[in-house]
């Protein structure tokens, strides 16, 4: 009897309550809301769907959204890490500014962004000038949509990279020096992979918020159909038109792409993990 | 190989590491840095692997002039106290990686690379461990792991920082012999850093104590344990007995109390008597030099340490003395003793 009532008492009070609440509020925030965008979808026929998801402008929003987001998310990686680099490793002037700076995207609202950059990269904006002279138009083109996702990503890969560079003990770079490594090779073969599961969460992150990325793109992007639309807007445009299905059938689709791709990375990052625990 | 270490100084601000260090070691040796921490022989190990650099100095190994070169170029084996294995490779991958970013022009094939890891796997009795990750390993397993790294690309010299610091007693017992057959087994010339003198005592061939960025004193183990050069040498190498005297003139006085023993050629003035634990004959109350009172007994093992508070010092002056089992001490006897052994340094020493 005795023993019963000592193993019950855990050294770690409040399982239920806690559990309970998370649950209750992950359903009420997230999985509620998800459910009521298949419950819409489900309004459409499986072939209505298909017609919908096969609709060349539906199609080509969707490449643009995920392929820009993508490429991105990648130069936010090479870019974001040399940043990490710069800031974690060398003292120099302004140093605690250029950090403040990295935070900027997170805080500004996106549409402010979107004017800025906007403005900048217009034909007669202080870069747009430049670039248009050598025959490259940014501003209301692809590769504006590219410009304002990377500027919305940064500090995504910055801020994930960071507190793990920070913790990485400098002896382990010592030691493949004295192994007879070049810099080339520690960077490489030691650091690199060293930081590898925090680089592919950083990863993610940028990638995920580039695909959700709304309203920094609108401004720059331009919106031409087939060309310049991502898929955010597109739902827009279907819900302006009370097209209400197809809006949710294009939402389950992009929901389900970033699950998917969210799922890959955490694959990846597990395998990378189970390698090098905390 | 030999390394020699000439009028090396490094200062970190305005603190001195090394301050004017000249060493020598010889082909072959196994050599002990023993000092307290901040003694700077940690820092004096790192300038002569090329982790540190210094102010001024030369750093010689096997005659030639090593701070021409980076650490990557200087061929020496490094094992560090917190091991610094690459936690994202396997066992085997870390034993090889100092054979895989050789240049390519001496690069082993990759079947001469499996071979010599493995060799290196069995020399440090671990070739059952090559397929595990760092995190996997103990800590005795993970520094034998590091030494085998470390030998992987037939260092010229081996270099240990506080090899066995981060380990528990036991293994570092056992690691400590194990270190020594193994030494004796490959030769390399080897540079240990301690603050533990009873593993530099039981590992080195010669012991080099430091304090304060200088060498205090060099020699075999028994030389620094039985003639030490300096007041500091005798105080942190074994347990010592230390008393305020005054020499004059061949005489010691220990609070105005003339003692029975010679003044062994230390200069007059405010002096400072080294006794070792064990070096106090013990004798009934009126013989002796000394006289005191004991006030607590412990025994264990072949010893029993009893702490006695000497007469004449208002009971304040209390040492404690290591006495064979055979001549039972009881709390409250009054006992006389007389050093078998001891030193006098001078006070400011």
């Amino acid at each position: 009897m005795v023993s019963t009532a000592v193993a019950r008492r855990s050294s770690l009070p409040g399982f239920g309550l806690t559990m309970g609440l998370t649950l209750t509020w992950l359903s009420v925030i997230i999985l509620i809301p998800l459910a009521g965008l298949f419950l819409k979808t489900l309004e459409l026929s499986p072939e209505q769907f298909w017609n919908i998801l096969t609709n060349p402008r539906t199609l080509n929003a969707l490449k643009i959204s995920f392929g820009l987001s993508f490429a991105a998310a990648c130069v936010n990686l090479v870019m974001g890490t040399i940043v990490v680099w710069a800031l974690v490793r060398y003292r120099f002037p302004g140093r605690r500014l250029f950090d403040a700076v990295v935070d900027i995207p997170f805080a500004l609202p996106t549409a402010v962004a979107g004017v800025a950059l906007t403005q900048l990269f217009a034909q007669k904006g202080w870069l747009g000038a430049p670039l248009a002279e050598l025959g490259i138009k940014v501003a209301f083109t692809p590769i504006g949509i590219f410009v304002a996702m990377v500027f919305i990503g940064i500090p995504f890969v910055v801020r994930t990279v960071q507190p793990v560079l920070i913790d990485l003990d400098p002896e382990i770079e010592e030691a493949a020096a004295s192994l007879g490594a070049r810099r080339w090779h520690t960077v490489f073969r030691v650091i690199l992979p060293s930081l590898a599961p925090a680089l592919l969460t950083g990863f993610a992150l940028a990638f995920a918020r580039a695909v959700g990325e709304y309203g920094s793109v609108i401004f720059i992007a331009g919106n031409l159909p087939n060309v310049s639309e991502i898929a955010p807007l597109l739902i827009v445009i279907r819900l302006s038109e009370f097209r209400y299905a197809d809006a949710t059938a294009i939402a389950v689709i992009m929901l389900l792409a970033s699950f998917l791709i969210i799922l890959v990375v955490n694959r990846l990052q597990r395998w990378a993990q189970v390698r090098i625990p905390a | 190989m030999t390394i020699e270490v000439r009028n090396i100084v490094k200062k970190f601000g305005a603190f001195a590491a090394l301050d004017h260090v000249d060493l020598k070691v010889g082909k072959g040796e196994l050599l002990a840095l023993l000092g307290p921490s901040g003694s700077g022989k940690t820092t004096l190990l790192r300038i002569i692997a090329g982790l540190d650099w210094p102010d001024a100095g030369e750093v010689w190994i096997d005659g030639e002039n090593a701070l021409g070169h980076g650490a990557s170029e200087r061929h020496v084996g490094f094992v560090f106290q917190h091991y610094a294995l690459f936690r994202h490779m396997t066992v085997f991958e870390n034993v090889a990686f100092g054979l895989r970013v050789q240049p390519r022009a001496i690069r082993k094939d990759e079947a001469a690379i499996r071979a010599r890891v493995k060799e290196l796997l069995d020399l440090v009795q671990l070739d059952w461990l090559a397929n595990r990750y760092p995190s996997q390993l103990s800590g005795g397993q993970r520094q034998r792991i590091a030494l085998a790294r470390a030998l992987a690309i037939e260092p010229r010299i081996l270099l240990l920082d506080e090899p066995f610091g981060a380990l528990d007693a036991k293994v570092r017992k056992e690691l400590r012999q194990w270190l020594r057959s193994l030494h004796s087994e490959i030769h390399v010339t080897s540079i240990f850093v301690t603050h533990d003198q009873e593993e530099a005592l039981e590992v080195a061939n010669r012991v080099v104590v430091m304090d304060k960025g200088r060498i205090e004193q060099i020699g075999t183990p028994g030389e620094v344990y039985d003639h030490p050069a300096s007041a500091f040498v005798h105080g942190f190498i074994g347990e010592s007995i230390v008393l305020p005297v005054e020499v004059s003139g061949g005489s010691v006085r220990l609070g105005g109390r003339p003692l029975n023993i010679g003044s062994d050629g230390a200069a007059s003035g405010a002096s400072r008597l080294f006794i070792r634990r064990h070096d106090m004959a013990i004798g009934p109350a009126g013989t002796g030099s000394l006289e005191g009172a004991v006030r607590r007994v412990r025994s264990f093992g072949p010893i029993q340490r009893a702490e006695v508070a000497l007469t004449g010092g208002e009971g304040k002056t209390v040492i404690e003395i290591d006495a064979p089992r055979d001549r039972e001490l009881q709390p409250g006897e009054i006992i006389g003793l007389q050093p078998r052994r001891y030193r006098i340094f001078a006070a400011q020493d």
